[in-house]
């Protein structure tokens, strides 16, 4: 079994998250989809640690994050594939207050 | 592998079992307090549970706090109590309500007598309850006997890849079993409460837990100044990896693996459907969360970390497990089990559903956790709103 980089739950989900201590810009990744025991492979394009999500796809702005298969997010700042996922472009769509 | 069948408890007198055997001085009010402190100090064998109210409060907020107080202390956990109040009405209805379980309780009141006279009655009587209990032998109890109430912290995105099915696992094992189960923590299931309302095991149950869940969201939208992204989220699940609420409930929600919740629980109220999966409205601050579900009875705590949250409580031990690999090291004193391998698929989730098991039952059994070593006795109140 060649060695897991990203851990991607459901195989709707359109971000992986990365399992090991880090992994660095054009790193070949291998990923490893829960849901249905498939595998992918992505080229990084950021470095990003443990713990943190990388793009699947290309997204733009006002585009929608899957992982579990479920809404997580809205896109605030275009986001290429292979890049770090997190609060710089990604927000929630819950809690704003009523104005 | 074949889940054992029996852990070694406490029998009570009303036909729970205890996990632990404590002596408990519980202080009716925060000016009791110093009584309180003053009696365990001088009785071994018993530790008091000081807090910061039980002064002026009314309404819905003094039910609450009274159920607080009367659930720790009916709690199988605790084998005896002294209740210490300023007054005499207020500790009299805490004592008479845990008198109901059978288990020896005492209450004392210190308005015209002041604290010394007070410590020497109240110790006479704490020694007599320690040496009473400390008789007191674990028997083989069936798994049944079990109430394991789940709540997560620190979570990162670790907790949903790992900890939280894991103990998910563990639910689909022991549900079965005839165990007592919870889950909480309202606002953390915000992004993911059509999918958990889907989980209600009666349409009642689903209607119960979305209007839980729309009070609480309401009542947070009411008193936010921003999109409260700066508490939910915490700077410690950022810095896990997770972005936004959405993704840190849907991780949060893995903890009840694939089973159904029978009835919604109001804060530390006692589940009364038999056994099976119940959620309760609590807040997600980890003290407050298990100091509720304590107060409802249950007598064994599961607390999957990724960040590595330290909390233990006063009466119910608390099993830590953590599937990041650098808290499972860097904080290992704290954690009661490692996951982590998890990430690197050198376990599976049916195995780590097993290992908790086994780790849970020597916790139920007498195996102190690391919680309980470090000496972490959380014990905090739910406030509903301010004192009159």
């Amino acid at each position: 079994m060649a060695k897991t980089d990203i851990i991607i739950h459901d195989k709707k989900d359109n971000v992986g998250v990365v399992v090991i201590d880090k992994i660095t810009p054009e790193q070949n990744c291998n990923c490893w989809v829960m849901e249905n025991d498939g595998s992918v492979t992505i080229k990084s394009k950021s470095e990003i640690p443990l713990g943190h999500k990388i793009a699947m796809i290309d997204f733009k702005e006002g585009d929608t994050i899957l992982k579990y298969g479920h809404d997580i997010g809205k896109v605030v700042k275009a986001i290429n594939k292979g890049e770090h996922v997190h609060v710089h472009n990604v927000k929630t769509k819950k809690w704003f207050k009523k104005k | 592998m074949e889940i054992p069948k029996s852990f070694l408890g406490y029998k009570r007198e009303n036909g729970r079992v205890g996990t632990r055997n404590h002596v408990v001085v519980l202080p009716v009010d925060d000016i009791s307090n110093a009584c309180a402190e003053a009696v365990a100090n001088n009785i071994k064998g018993t530790f008091a549970i000081p807090h910061a109210y039980g002064r002026l409060q009314f309404g819905a907020d003094l039910e609450l706090f009274f159920d607080t107080m009367i659930g720790t202390g009916k709690n199988p956990n605790v084998a005896a109590c002294i209740v210490i109040g300023i007054e005499p009405k207020w500790t009299k209805r805490i004592v008479d309500a845990i008198a109901k379980t059978g288990k020896p309780v005492e209450g004392f009141s210190i308005e015209g007598s002041g604290d010394i006279k007070t410590i020497m009655k109240a110790s006479q009587k704490a020694q007599e309850f320690s040496q009473w209990a400390s008789e007191k032998q674990r028997e083989e109890c069936p798994l049944s006997d079990l109430w394991i109430s789940v709540k997560c912290g620190e979570s990162d995105t670790t907790s949903g890849m790992a900890a939280n099915p894991a103990v998910g696992n563990l639910m689909d094992k022991l549900e079965p079993l005839g165990v007592h189960l919870c889950f909480g923590e309202t606002s953390e299931l915000t992004g993911a409460e059509k999918v958990c309302a889907t989980r209600g095991a009666t349409p009642e149950a689903s209607k119960k837990f979305m209007k839980t869940w729309s009070d609480y969201n309401d009542f947070i939208l009411e008193e936010a100044t921003n999109d409260l992204s700066e508490s939910q989220p915490t700077a410690g699940n950022i810095a896990g990896g997770l972005t936004t609420i959405e993704e840190k409930a849907f991780g949060n929600f893995q903890k009840i693996g694939s089973r159904k919740f029978i009835d919604v629980l109001t804060p530390a109220e006692e589940p009364k459907k038999g056994p099976g999966l119940y959620f309760m409205d609590t807040s997600s601050a980890a003290g407050e969360c298990l100091t509720l579900q304590a107060a409802a009875g249950f007598n064994i705590h599961l607390f999957p970390t990724g960040q590595g949250n330290i909390i233990g409580n006063a009466i119910e031990p608390v099993v830590k497990l953590t599937g990041n690999p650098s808290t499972a090291v860097n904080m290992k004193e704290h954690i009661d089990l490692d996951v982590s391998k998890i990430l690197k698929r050198e376990m599976n989730m049916d195995q780590a559903g097993d290992e908790l098991i086994k780790t849970t039952i020597r916790a139920a059994s007498g195996r102190l956790t690391c919680a309980e070593v470090l000496g972490h006795k959380e014990f905090v109140m739910t406030k509903l709103f301010r004192s009159a």
